[in-house]
């Protein structure tokens, strides 16, 4: 990619990023010394601006959730190169590694399993400061302003309550609170509202949206459900079976779809709306195994407009006038 | 009527006093017709379910109210011999009702077997027909659950309630757990199951747009009561009860060009406490006065019922609750 104007360093930058998984062989891969892997994620190459919001939307196992552990540095890549403001993140190690880790953090997916049952509110929120070394006296006081920013007034109704005393509301409020407690920059956040009530999780979404502006967040969605992110994220990032196949502002990815996989995940989605009348889905079948996945275009066995080159070419994600990415023949 | 329920009451012992989980629900099931059973946790509608099948848990029991099947009211006794046979379950996790230990295959033909009093080769062959019936190819009968995807598990539970012909399918979250396209291809074929087999069927679930995509009919519970019903276009287009509102509001809709979501503040009442008046007027913008005091009594108007001491100015309020103000707290 050739730019001619210097365009500011991406808080974080993925360059071909690769993770595979083995699997465990059968009798005849162990007899014949071969090694199969899943590729969950297949060459991944994504930049992702300061103070941007932005969303990785696809099906289970599409490596959404692999690609946020990568970006934490909860696992490492098998192949490509990752950094964080400017530093890669394999070279990481000892006090960068520490300060790394505190700028960086996630938000669980299901608040009922990410707080320690025996944990009381305070030690759960304040576990992070003391992972991270931060004098003891310090603690109350970072502990209260972490619980201020997620709007759980009455703090010492809190405090010394265990979470099975909470809402479900109130502990994703709490899980929040943990992950900002050391004042981050970079956020991952992982189905963030997906175990809560409807009524709750619009609330949830607010607050996100609110302590992202306030504290001028990196962050990153990984969401199933890309009528939620909608509300969330400015730009949408489509994977498909360890791939990217789309890459655009969200509102455009939401209109005007120019992957068939990601016109056929908007046609999926339902809405609210009785009187909608709702186009057929677009593709048929499952999404193929990811050990064997079909040569060139992964989503090729899929689509309704697949061609011979298709099958033996990968396409590449080219970046059209928009400034919108797409991996597909039929586009650029 | 495939099924009525009147005036259910079901109650559970809790440590800390009685939980009146469902008080006082009233709902019918044309022949024929999809019914959606909405609202959020806690509100009951598990609870319905559960207790239409006649298999609540150890400490729930039915403490009032009547559940007609085809004209016969039926208790948890005269329940057992019409499950499978006439009134059939979908779970949410299909995990949980397939045994992991059995192959897929076997245990469709254990229910045709026990059940249906098939022959082992006439249930072989009836498989094999129930597979290709939910789209599974029958080689698959010979998998074990965990060789499965999400979506094949549901198409295999969905193929095992239809064993024996039921005739009321009841079908709890059946798509809640899959990602959207295996959602949508689910509903399809539930919809064109239902054509096909002239069924008639419950769908409990969180999820309004759900209910939109595939329901004829809906029944919107809230703290063990319904506070809203009719059909699915007049309910969604035109609701008369605030909690519907703002359920509404508060759903993410992918095509609307509103960029927030409007919470509905609050949280469900606590339902061991004694509970007067309007059950959702705590959280309502709309609250008077005189809701919170005696029993709310449903106004039905063309088939849709609204249990709301405001129902009569439901169009003034719908045009309020469109405005995100009067949401705030």
């Amino acid at each position: 990619m050739s730019t001619l104007v210097p365009k500011e360093r991406a808080l974080l930058e993925l360059r071909d990023v690769v993770k595979h998984f083995p699997v465990s062989r059968s009798l005849s891969e162990i007899v014949r010394g071969r090694h199969p892997v899943v590729r969950a994620l297949d060459g991944i190459t994504l930049d992702i601006g300061a103070g941007d919001a932005i969303a990785i939307v696809g099906e289970s196992g599409c490596g959404k959730t692999t690609l946020g552990r990568l970006m934490l540095k909860l696992t490492e890549p098998s192949g490509g190169a990752i950094a964080f403001d400017g530093a890669a993140l394999d070279g990481l190690a000892g006090e960068s590694l520490r300060a790394f880790r505190r700028q960086a953090q996630l938000v669980f997916q299901n608040p009922f399993d990410a707080l320690n049952p025996r944990f009381t509110i305070y030690r759960a929120v304040a576990e992070p400061l003391l992972n991270a070394g931060i004098a003891k006296s310090e603690h109350a006081d970072r502990v209260a302003s972490a619980f201020r920013r997620v709007h759980l007034p009455d703090l010492e109704r809190y405090l010394d309550r265990y979470p099975h005393q909470l809402s479900g509301g109130q502990l994703q409020r709490v899980v929040l609170a943990r992950a900002l407690v050391l004042g981050p920059r970079f956020l991952v956040a992982d189905e963030p509202v997906s175990m809560l009530d409807v009524s709750v999780r619009a609330g949830i979404l607010a607050l996100l949206r609110e302590v992202r502006d306030a504290m001028g967040l990196t962050a990153v969605y990984i969401s199933h459900d890309l009528a939620l992110v909608r509300y969330l994220c400015e730009r949408t990032v489509v994977m498909y079976l360890g791939t990217v196949v789309e890459d655009g502002p969200t509102a455009e990815i939401v209109r005007n779809p120019r992957h068939p996989y990601t016109r056929a995940l908007v046609a999926a989605v339902p809405v609210p709306d009785a009187d909608q009348s709702r186009s057929p889905l677009p593709i048929s079948g499952n999404v193929p195994d990811a050990r064997e996945p079909p040569s060139g275009c992964r989503f090729r066995d899929r689509c309704p407009h697949a061609f011979a080159r298709c099958a033996e070419e990968v396409p590449a994600l080219r970046t059209t006038a928009s400034g919108h990415r797409v991996a597909c023949h039929l586009d650029g | 009527m495939m099924l009525a329920v009147e005036d259910l009451q079901i109650h559970y012992a809790t440590r800390d006093g009685v939980a009146r989980a469902v008080d006082g629900a009233s709902f019918v099931v044309p022949e024929g017709r999809i019914v959606g059973l909405v609202g959020e946790s806690g509100c009951g509608k598990t609870t319905a379910v559960r207790a239409i099948m006649g298999v609540l848990a150890e400490n729930g029991r039915r403490a009032g109210g009547k559940v007609v099947f085809k004209g016969t009211a039926i208790d948890e006794r005269t329940t057992r011999p019409l499950l499978w046979r006439e009134i059939a379950y979908v779970p949410q996790s299909a995990m949980s009702s397939l045994d992991p230990v059995y192959t897929v295959g076997a245990q469709i033909v254990e229910v045709l077997v026990k059940r249906g009093n098939a022959s082992r080769a006439q249930a072989k062959a009836r498989a094999a027909e129930l597979f290709e019936l939910v789209g599974l190819s029958d080689r698959r009968l010979a998998d074990y659950p965990h060789q499965f995807s999400g979506g094949m598990r549901q198409r295999a539970a969905i193929a095992m309630a239809l064993a024996l012909e039921p005739s009321l399918l009841l079908a709890d979250e059946p798509v809640t757990a899959l990602d959207v396209i295996v959602q949508r291809q689910i509903l399809d074929m539930l919809r064109a199951l239902q054509q096909r087999l002239k069924l008639s069927m419950v769908m409990v679930t969180h999820d309004i747009s759900v209910v939109a995509y595939l329901c004829d009919e809906v029944v919107v519970m809230y703290a063990g009561q319904v506070v809203e019903s009719g059909p699915v276009r007049e309910v969604l287009a035109r609701p008369r009860h605030p909690y519907t509102m703002g359920l509404r509001n508060a759903f993410p809709d992918l095509l609307s060009d509103a960029m927030e979501l409007v919470p509905i503040h609050g949280s469900p009442p606590d339902l061991r406490a004694e509970l007067v008046g309007c059950r959702f007027a705590p959280r309502c913008p709309f609250v008077q006065p005189a809701c919170t005091s005696g029993a709310i009594t449903p106004e039905v108007a063309v088939n849709h019922l609204t249990a709301c001491r405001r129902s009569a100015e439901a169009d003034t309020l719908r045009a309020a609750a469109l405005d995100p103000k009067t949401w705030h707290s």
